[in-house]
């Protein structure tokens, strides 16, 4: 049924028609409106039988989620930002145990300086962590992505993380198209886990592992991620047969064909790109986009088919290996036959900065000329940047940096872009 | 597309405003897209929303920077936020207030705009009244739909109702109905002032 309504009320249906046996959550904004949801479904009756459970932290949402989906029910639960900090060791152990969570990660900025606005670096910093890691590019595929997430993580007993830009996506109203209950029904089987704590049959999970074996577990824990780049693109397939649109699948491509410049991103800013490539297109400029739908398992074989042709690929990322440079364009390089001078990384949209056709289209025209740098950091004040480095070469006790740079811009009062 | 930029301040309404709006669109067949710009949620603090109606998907993402239309759900923000920024000459502008554009001190600014396109709404006292609080979001939203027919009053009222819980949708339906009637009523009076 189509709707108009919040992206985080549009992910709470999805997950609640994946009828889940066991939410828990603690509130971190933007992920908030999701659990607030699902929780009035479970108090209301709606939601059912299902058991909601309020914790103290982060860290005990996913220590209830891990014991949870242990005794055989069905777990679900959302964080964002230093909340998926909190909970990153409880993260590791539902990976290594095999637990098949799903959770939604309202992608937020990780602090400090505090920052409660979108940027991926919360999901990207857990990218090693054994999870499966899916990014939505707007609400439909968000929710989705929730009810694909459920069957795929439980087929293989992966948890798997749902990623959505944080506001961008959790807090607009857009329309989406609501499956009816026999839709997720026959697309997702009952829970059949291959590993369950109960009574009548006792099995310990979680022994400790010494260096007879760790090495194996870690390499099936890995085999097991790349069953996922069969299973993700069949079940996306299946997806299309029965709720009749296209939805999750490892990559999508667009304009793609003959396209001597390929843009790479994830999530919600592709919308963004494909209106900008659109304008781009018009003119003549042969330039094409491809999507990372599934980051974790890394879709190798797609990336470097989807860039066979590229002469030049730029990555916009919302992410920063401080230090290093680019997490995606890293990636990225590693798919690419070419040369790894050819593949540009953009660091944009960092702690909620707009990121704008006009920006886009500067950045792809610079590349297309030659000009781009290997690391670029989009709509960047390179001059507030270099008034800090002055400061810091001429005296000693310059002070908090970010305090000192909202002295220097003073106060800004509701900015639209 | 059509973009639609509203600001206020905080318990304004002015998210509610762009999602009303939205929903509004929806119901008459359109796509729209619906998000605030997001700050520190204080009371009184300026706040900014977007609402983008078109035919088609809509895409972009970014905040909207060239609005087609703009509503101000507080002039006292007028003189601290470029609320106008990026605003066309030929663009709609609702101001919720009792003064005109003149005494608001923007007479000269309005120069070259399309005067038809130009309105104000006392709507906070319309709410006052009607809705009991000082949220003139829906009541500017009626003013909206009447003075630029982009979208209906009877889909406005619908979302309303599909929004808020009984009593609180009554009171603000009979705001908007108040306050389309008034936008209805100053551009009545404008075209028999510009034609007399």
């Amino acid at each position: 049924m189509l709707k108009q309504v919040e992206g985080s009320a549009a992910v709470a249906e999805a997950v609640a028609l994946c009828r889940p046996e066991v939410i828990c959550a603690y509130p971190i904004s933007p992920q908030t409106h999701i659990v607030e949801a699902l929780g009035r479904m479970v108090s209301g009756g709606q939601l059912a039988p299902c058991e909601f459970i309020n914790v103290e932290s982060e860290f005990a949402a996913m220590s209830v989620a891990i014991g949870a989906s242990a005794a055989g029910a069905r777990s679900y639960t959302a964080t964002a930002s230093q909340g998926l900090l909190f909970m990153a060791e409880a993260v590791y152990n539902a990976a290594g145990l095999g637990l098949p969570i799903v959770m939604t990660v309202a992608n937020r900025a990780i602090g400090a300086p505090i920052n409660i606005w979108n940027d991926h670096t919360d999901a990207l910093s857990q990218r090693d962590c054994g999870w499966i890691q899916l990014f939505a590019e707007d609400n439909q595929e968000a929710l989705d992505l929730h009810i694909q997430a459920f069957r795929l993580g439980e087929e293989l007993s992966l948890p798997v993380m749902v990623c959505m830009d944080g506001f961008i996506l959790t807090h607009a109203y857009e329309r989406v198209d609501l499956p009816t209950q026999a839709q997720v029904d026959a697309f997702l089987p009952t829970y059949e886990p291959r590993q369950v704590l109960d009574p009548a049959d006792p099995v310990s999970i979680g022994a400790m592992v010494g260096p007879e074996a760790f090495m194996e577990v870690r390499c099936l824990a890995h085999a097991k991620q790349r069953q996922a780049l069969e299973l993700i693109p069949a079940w996306a397939d299946e997806f299309r047969s029965i709720f009749g649109r296209d939805s999750g699948g490892l990559t999508h491509t667009y304009r793609l064909d003959d396209a001597e410049t390929v843009v790479v991103a994830l999530g919600s800013v592709l919308g963004t790109i494909k209106d900008t490539v659109d304008e781009m297109r018009e003119r003549g400029e042969k330039v094409g986009v491809l999507g990372i739908t599934c980051f974790r398992p890394w879709p190798s074989a797609a990336v470097r088919a989807a860039l066979s042709q590229a002469k030049r690929i730029v990555v916009i990322e919302k992410s920063l290996a401080v230090g290093m440079g680019g997490i995606v364009s890293n990636n990225v390089s590693a798919s690419f036959a070419g040369s790894p001078d050819l593949v540009h990384t953009v660091i944009a949209g960092l702690g909620g900065r707009a990121i704008t056709r006009r920006s886009l289209q500067k950045v792809f025209e610079e590349a297309i000329a030659g000009r781009l740098d290997g690391l670029t950091f989009l709509d960047l004040d390179h001059a507030m940047v270099e008034r800090v480095l002055t400061r810091e070469r001429e005296q000693r006790r310059t002070g908090p940096i970010a305090e000192a740079i909202l002295r220097d811009i003073g106060v800004v009062a509701a900015k639209i872009g | 597309m059509f973009q639609v930029r509203i600001h206020g301040r905080g318990g304004q309404g002015v998210v509610t405003a762009t999602e009303l709006l939205s929903v509004a669109a929806f119901r008459e067949g359109r796509h729209a897209q619906a998000f605030p710009s997001f700050g520190s949620e204080r009371t009184g603090a300026p706040v900014v929303a977007f609402c983008r109606i078109d035919d088609r998907p809509i895409r972009l993402r970014e905040p909207i920077l060239a609005p087609d239309a703009l509503i101000i759900q507080d002039p006292t923000l007028l003189h601290q936020v470029d609320v106008f920024g990026g605003l066309a000459k030929d663009g709609y502008i609702l101001i919720n207030t009792s003064r005109s554009f003149e005494e608001l001190g923007l007479g000269d600014f309005i120069a070259g705009f399309r005067r038809e396109r130009l309105c104000t709404v006392p709507a906070t006292e319309l709410a006052l009244k009607h809705v009991g609080r000082a949220v003139p979001n829906a009541a500017l939203l009626a003013g909206f739909a009447a003075v630029s027919g982009r979208i209906s009053l009877e889909s406005v009222i619908a979302a309303i109702r599909e929004k808020f819980p009984k009593k609180v949708a009554e009171g603000n339906v009979a705001a908007a109905n108040a306050a389309h009637a008034f936008v209805v009523e100053e551009m009545q009076e404008a075209a028999r002032a510009k034609a007399g």
